[in-house]
């Protein structure tokens, strides 16, 4: 039998503490749409997608309103596009317009899979897609792209590091006008997961199934309020709290979309276990860590509170799900999370803070705005730093930089709604990487890789 | 199926009787009530089986929803399933 404080808790949830399920994204495969004739090739994949697809807003919203727990963002991700690039050769940047198009006629939020493999070298297609995603992303709003340059299996592919710092700075530059947006759908993965529902590095593996539904849940405002009930227990109550939070969280992921699932007659894939913080107040991963006795995020014991939080958000979801995977865990991306934009203005979160931290939660250095003047090679080397703390802890790690073109020290971002905004974080512009990066060739895949 | 009606407020008279009409308009059958006061706000959970109502879900929500906004109180429908998920294992 219910339960009235289950049920009230339950509502007080949803409607104070922003818990919402942040994504379902239906994963399509491309495969079968590839042919030699680029312009045969973007029709095969608007048709399929859009057939596929159809249905995904409305029944998000139909699910919405049955349990009256909002879905905040109805998405697709896609096969890699360098694939079929790879068959049909041309200009990638038409599969860009017409993912962009497909955006518009099933209404999805985002469509993410402009997207290239890379982390042993580049295959046909891989370069040419590369070398395309900033005028892509110029020209489209709702596609994003991501490139996997590193894995635990294969180490870095350090030529891959050196185009992408170039590929993020273009970006930035060719959206200058529009807050360097195109940066901030753009993420440089090592070891991306292949069912990741969350933007902007969703894609649909190549050992995924033909088309399936992953759900992406949320909830760092239910967590911060669970945790005020506990002011002065210690760590191991904390845990415990967050884990049992978390199993009700995921549990609500796992009955959306196992209802979407059933709706759309596509199989389920898997829960994404994940933090996933808005810039709304009341809804940041930051506050939870401050909420843990912390007098601001990126002071010391950020790193332990954060692992201590990933930790608890894993095993409390773990057992709410039937299947987890994705990028399950904690996210800290600087623009999103109104704690850590405060941190960042007042100078008590730094961006070597933030790559500590990335060794224990679940993604990278995501959302950060830097100087505009920051070299290619400087963001490389960002990226290069990031990919070996992902590649040595077999885990993966991120990086989403915006390099605010044309702005000053002291001025911010806006980029609104979930992307949020944020001040410009210092870094060590004024000594270089430039030779390391310029070396090129390949880290190779570190001891952790053989496991066999 | 079974649906949780969820009424939070300040409290007045007749929200139950309010409710209640509305739900028998729709031929929603009221299998539990519960009211509490929390924190000083009137708390009231009814459980209503929704096999035989004479609308979609979605137009029963709509209804309540428009009386909450009438009477000023929160109304929630909700599906159940939600609850069991989150709450039993």
């Amino acid at each position: 039998m219910l339960n009235t404080k289950d049920i009230l808790e339950t509502v007080h949830m949803i409607d104070a503490e922003n818990l919402d399920i942040r994504t379902i994204t239906m994963g399509i495969s491309l495969l079968d749409c590839a042919d030699s004739d680029i312009d045969i090739s973007c029709r095969k994949v608007y048709d399929k997608v859009c057939r596929l697809a159809e249905r995904l807003v409305p029944v998000g919203c139909e699910i919405e309103k049955t349990y009256g727990i909002p879905i905040i963002n109805k998405r697709i991700s896609v096969t890699p596009i360098a694939l079929l690039t790879a068959v049909s050769g041309g200009n990638p940047v038409k599969y860009a317009q017409t993912l962009e198009k497909i955006s518009q006629t099933v209404g999805v939020n985002f469509i993410g899979g402009y997207s290239a493999l890379v982390h042993k070298g580049f295959s046909a297609g891989d370069r040419e897609l590369i070398e395309s995603i900033p005028e892509a992303l110029a020209c489209t709003s709702h596609v994003c792209s991501s490139v996997n340059i590193g894995s635990t299996k294969a180490g870095i592919n350090m030529d891959a590091v050196g185009m992408m710092g170039k590929v993020v700075r273009r970006a930035a530059e060719l959206t200058k006008d529009d807050n360097c947006i195109g940066a901030a759908k753009l993420v440089v993965f090592c070891n991306a997961p292949e069912d990741n529902p969350f933007m902007a590095g969703a894609f649909h593996g190549i050992g995924e199934p033909d088309c399936e539904i992953n759900v992406g849940v949320s909830g760092p405002g239910v967590v911060r309020h669970a945790l005020q009930k506990c002011p002065d227990g210690d760590l191991t109550e904390v845990a415990d709290i967050i884990k049992k939070t978390a199993f009700k969280i995921t549990r609500m992921g796992q009955l959306v979309g196992t209802a979407a699932s059933e709706k759309l007659g596509v199989p389920f894939g898997i829960v994404d276990l994940s933090l996933a913080p808005t810039p709304a107040v009341g809804d940041s991963v930051a506050h939870i860590l401050e909420e843990m006795g912390l007098e601001i995020c990126g002071t010391h014991g950020t790193t332990a509170a954060l692992a201590l939080l990933n930790d608890a958000v894993k095993k409390g979801g773990v057992m709410a799900s039937s299947h987890v995977g994705g990028l399950s865990g904690a996210f800290i991306p600087v623009s999103e999370d109104a704690g850590m934009i405060a941190a960042a203005r007042s100078k008590d979160l730094s961006i070597e803070k933030l790559e500590a931290m990335t060794a224990v939660c679940s993604v990278g250095l995501d959302m950060i705005i830097i100087p505009g003047d920051t070299p290619a090679s400087t963001i490389s080397a960002i990226i290069a730093d990031e990919a070996a703390i992902g590649m040595v802890n077999s885990k993966t790690t991120a990086v989403r930089v915006i390099p605010a073109i044309g702005k000053q020290p002291g001025e911010e971002l806006e980029f609104g709604g979930l992307l949020g905004s944020g001040p410009i974080m210092k870094l060590h512009n004024d000594r270089s990487s430039e030779k390391f990066i310029s070396r090129g060739g390949r880290i190779p895949a570190p001891m952790q890789a053989l496991k066999n | 199926m079974k649906a949780v009606i969820t009424v939070i407020g300040h409290d007045t008279v007749g929200i139950l009787a309010k409710v209640s009409t509305r739900c028998a308009e729709y031929n929603a059958n009221i299998i539990e009530v519960t009211q509490s006061v929390m924190e000083d706000l009137f708390a009231m959970v009814m459980l209503v089986d929704i096999t035989k109502i004479s609308c979609e879900f979605t137009d029963l929500q709509s209804a309540l929803m428009d009386l909450g906004e009438q009477i000023g109180m929160k109304i929630h429908v909700m599906h159940e399933d939600i609850f069991n998920s989150m709450h039993h294992i």
